[in-house]
């Protein structure tokens, strides 16, 4: 059960080949993606053809890499920009929630607290109807009273942008939030006897102690709004993101080149998460 | 402590919470369930009255597929907490050190990487043309192509594997809080190690079962892209007829009513979950 | 069964962590139903070796007997030991009831049984009728007495208890001491107890083993180890004590002289051991043994005599001290002030003199340099 109690080896042996058993199988799937990425066939399957980085550079239809597919390479863009703009969005509004909640006190605070966890508890693919459902009353309300067409209220960018900050700000605000309640607030109270203002002392010394989180917060909301489909497909316009792009090229059938997009996805994911553990060991020693 | 003294601080502070959750959350949903409430009587006339649900009652496609989207969430709970258990285990109590840091970091890997990757992964295992197809001939077990893709079974290994990380990281904390001498005392009291898995590491596991148990059922029963993409053409899940409703047919009343519905039994679940557990949302997801 | 046979017996047990060698070599063995207190600073092996007996760590050699026989091979939910964790360890998610029936439901003993052996337990530390109680909601003593009923209701036949006085406040844990002494009288189980803390041990043991980097340095009883420390360590780490190092320039049947690097010249008796001239050596004389004195005349019978200057005074009822300062090496001496109220206006920086006979120095090889 625990080291310090002797095991019987056979339970033991099987004990440790379950463990080492379920890590194949949790590694496998994303193995396999990133080797036929290498693979020069026309279909990522079976048997190995020989190694090729065709489908990152290559020029030519069918062997079409990548980085040459202006489709691909287009949805990358959208997608960056909508993470970008999600995760500075989210980090804002997460940062006021976290001192609404930890410094403010009110009426009515435990319920605001358990109606900001909601969106967490909500199928994605319900929050992405529900919002399209209402910017579609509301741009259809505008155009009848005034005739003006709304275009940031059909689907397209800007819904699928706050789409995903209705979810991702509750996690957010549950990063920060929980930094600040860490936060020893005598030294907000040092620096108010020293001298500074409210602001400044909120400026110079509480948000440098927050911001490990704010940038974990980021990176949080940056991975989530890459990967996020269910949200964003009921939202997208004709500017797709990654994810729906892919999706869309899988229905048709698939080329290694997905396997390529695929392993791009995952180094710049693993790089994200690694920048990510590197600010969370710094968090700790602070 | 540095907060708002006034109202209007306060007011100023609450702002940005109020308009993110009443525009993108409440509103959104009280619209659909307005819509879902609306009947078409004919071109862009609507009457108010309970009939996109009474459809979903009286046909039963739509029950049938929605009580298997429930059925096969909850096997994917069971299963996924029946597979996770162990593994967390391993990592919080028998791991030491470095490899513990390790395991866990690759348990969370999936997850850092979209579930779009995921899934392709498994349709180039579990495809005709696949690894393990290919594999399996190659062994000689088998003498043709063998199609693992497209039915409930590979549904079920996509989204175990979407959800294991869902499931080791709350198990994985709440026994990593279990003192090694709670262990010890039950066995230098006597008891085996099937007496004290039962009597003691379960129920302090609970909380950490629950939440897992919810957020896995909840994704599973919210889930788009692995039923759609495993499961193929045939594979009837709930969350593919909203899509249908809402962008193949543009029956967005209908498409509204089934929404609610999804809402309302995952709303249940983690009611009766938390109920059931004596736990609070807020302490669940906090 | 043979009444002489020990409860606890252990045969030249050893445990290696790696290259490290926490327990060396001990010895020992427990007569029936008395109190053994492990005494010793942290890390010098006492509680490997404590776990080694409940069976959580398995001796590299050497043997473990209990009432006679060997229990190495045994998993430790199958050995007669029970144990007081550090921590207590009572279980949270079970009521007082359910934590003291544990074990007695593991033996599958019955219902009623239970029901009426964990009355019983409940009554004879004294808290009868807390069955239904949450463990959270009874205070830091009650908690101590229910994880002692949790052992004792198997009615083991030794009892290990991992320092569980550690984590109480000062009041408390005066109170536990003799608490803990009385319910081992009261259950007659023999209790093998580690602990760093030397008043604890004192107070409450019939032997005290002192334990330092992986052997025992001692056995015996309170009085032995105060009045007659065998080593160094026993003589610095059990009671209060000035101690010099220094180097042996005579040697006269039982006594010695030392001179220290600093000039200090002392007598001191040395009891059985061979030192010799030349060698190394600490001397150990306990505050209460120096003779506190206002005219240099009252103490010139003494062969050890210092005159010197009231540093501070340690006002604590009857255990007061004063620090007088040596002026050969400025170190400053510990000496108890006796309560005839002779010396109640002691002052900073008064003269003073201090003496004591070479019999009440206790003198030892110094080993510390010899590493």
């Amino acid at each position: 059960m625990i080291p310090t109690i002797k095991q019987n080896p056979i339970i033991k042996l099987i004990y440790n080949s379950y463990v080492v058993l379920f890590f194949i199988y949790l590694a496998l799937p994303l193995s396999v993606v990133a080797v036929f990425a290498f693979n020069d066939s026309q279909f990522p399957s079976l048997p190995w053809e020989g190694f090729t980085l065709t489908w990152f550079f290559g020029t030519e239809q069918p062997w079409l890499g990548v980085f040459n597919e202006r489709r691909i390479m287009r949805s990358i863009g959208t997608s960056a920009f909508i993470a970008l703009c999600v995760s500075f969005l989210s980090i804002l509004v997460g940062t006021i929630n976290a001192f609404l909640f930890e410094r403010a006190n009110f009426k009515f605070k435990g319920f605001l607290y358990v109606l900001m966890l909601l969106p967490l508890v909500i199928p994605g693919i319900i929050l992405g109807i529900s919002i399209l459902v209402f910017s579609n009353f509301v741009a259809n309300g505008v155009e009848d009273l005034t005739g003006w067409e709304i275009e940031a209220l059909r689907p397209g960018l800007t819904l699928v942008v706050l789409g995903q900050f209705s979810f991702i700000t509750t996690i957010a605000t549950l990063v920060i939030a929980a930094r600040l309640k860490k936060f020893d607030s005598s030294l907000e109270e040092a620096a108010l006897n020293l001298g500074a203002s409210q602001w400044q002392a909120i400026y110079h010394v509480t948000l440098p102690f927050l911001r490990p989180a704010m940038i974990g917060a980021g990176i949080v909301a940056l991975l989530m709004s890459f990967e996020n489909f269910n949200t964003t497909l009921m939202l997208v316009g004709s500017d797709a993101p990654l994810t729906i792009t892919m999706f869309d090229r899988l229905k048709e059938g698939s080329t290694p080149v997905l396997n390529a997009v695929s392993l791009l996805l995952m180094i710049g994911s693993s790089a994200l998460a690694l920048v990510m553990i590197f600010f969370q060991k710094t968090d700790e020693k602070p | 402590m540095i907060g708002p003294r006034t109202k209007l601080g306060l007011i100023l502070l609450m702002s940005p919470l109020l308009l993110w959750l009443t525009t993108l959350i409440i509103i959104p949903h009280l619209d659909m369930l307005y819509v879902s409430l609306r009947e078409k009587v004919g071109v862009r006339q609507y009457e108010f009255g309970f009939g996109n649900y009474m459809t979903f009652f009286t046909e039963p496609l739509y029950w049938n597929t929605f009580a298997r989207t429930a059925y096969m969430s909850i096997m994917a709970t069971v299963l996924t907490l029946f597979i996770g258990f162990p593994i967390s285990y391993y990592i919080a109590k028998i791991a030491k050190g470095r490899l513990k840091m390790a395991l866990f970091l690759l348990c969370l890997v999936p997850f850092w990487v979209s579930e779009l990757v995921r899934t392709f992964g498994w349709m180039i295992l579990l495809r005709e043309t696949g690894v393990i197809s290919s594999f399996l001939q190659w062994s000689g077990i088998v003498n043709q192509p063998v199609e693992m893709l497209y039915n409930d079974a590979a549904i079920m290994v996509g989204l175990v594997y979407t959800s294991m990380l869902f499931m080791v990281v709350p198990l994985v904390t709440t026994l990593d809080s279990l003192d090694d001498s709670l262990i010890e005392a039950g066995y230098d009291l006597g008891a085996s190690g099937f007496a004290i898995l039962k009597n003691i590491v379960i129920p302090h596991a609970v909380p950490g079962i629950v939440t897992g148990s919810i957020v896995v059922f909840m994704l599973s029963l919210g889930n788009y892209l692995t039923p759609i993409l495993l499961g193929g053409k045939s594979s009837l899940w709930f969350t593919g007829m909203i899509y249908s409703q809402f962008i193949t047919r543009f029956n967005w009343e209908q498409g509204a009513a089934f929404g609610f519905l999804l809402l309302g039994l995952s709303s249940l679940i983690v009611f009766v979950g938390l109920k059931l557990s004596g736990q609070t949302l807020a302490k669940t997801m906090g | 069964m043979n009444e002489n046979i020990p409860d606890l017996e252990t045969v030249s047990v050893n445990k290696s962590f790696g290259d490290f060698r926490a327990v060396k070599d001990v010895s020992f063995s427990v007569p029936k139903g008395s109190f053994f207190s492990i005494l010793g600073p942290s890390g010098c092996g006492k509680t490997t070796l404590l776990r080694m007996v409940a069976g959580f760590l398995e001796p590299s050699n050497g043997d473990i007997l209990i009432k006679g026989r060997s229990v190495v091979n045994e998993p430790p939910n199958k050995r007669p030991v029970n144990m007081v964790f550090q921590h207590l360890a009572l279980f949270p998610m079970m009521n007082i009831y359910e934590n003291i029936a544990f074990g007695l439901k593991r033996r599958g003993e019955s219902e009623s049984v239970i029901k009426q052996k964990v009355g019983e337990v409940l009554e004879r530390v004294g808290l009868p009728g807390v069955e239904t109680r949450q463990a959270d909601q009874l205070s830091g003593g009650q908690k101590q007495r229910i994880a002692i009923a949790r052992c004792m209701v198997l009615d083991p036949d030794v009892l290990l208890l991992d320092e569980p006085l550690g984590a109480l406040d000062l009041k408390l844990r005066e109170h536990m001491k003799v608490e803990l002494k009385k319910l081992q009288s009261e259950f007659n189980t023999t209790f093998i107890y580690i602990t760093h803390d030397q008043s604890e041990a004192l107070v409450m043991s019939d032997q005290v083993a002192v334990m330092n980097e992986g052997i025992f340095e001692q056995v015996g009883s309170s009085r032995e180890l105060y009045y007659n420390p065998k080593t160094a360590f026993v003589a610095g780490f059990v009671g209060e004590s000035n101690a010099w190092s220094g180097t042996v320039e005579q040697v006269k049947k039982d006594s010695v002289k030392i001179r220290t690097s600093s000039g200090f010249t002392l007598m001191a008796q040395t009891k059985g051991e061979d030192i010799k001239k030349g060698q190394k050596v600490k001397a150990f004389v306990r505050p209460e043994s120096v003779r506190l004195a206002l005219k240099a005349k009252e103490i010139s019978s003494m062969e050890n005599r210092v005159k010197g200057v009231v540093g501070n005074v340690l006002f604590n009822g009857a255990n007061s001290r004063v620090l007088v300062q040596n002026p050969i090496d400025g170190a400053e001496i510990d000496v108890a002030i006796p309560q005839t109220g002779e010396f109640a206006s002691l002052a900073k920086g008064q003269t003073i003199h201090i003496g004591w006979q070479h019999d009440q120095a206790r003198c030892f090889a110094d080993k510390s340099g010899a590493k």
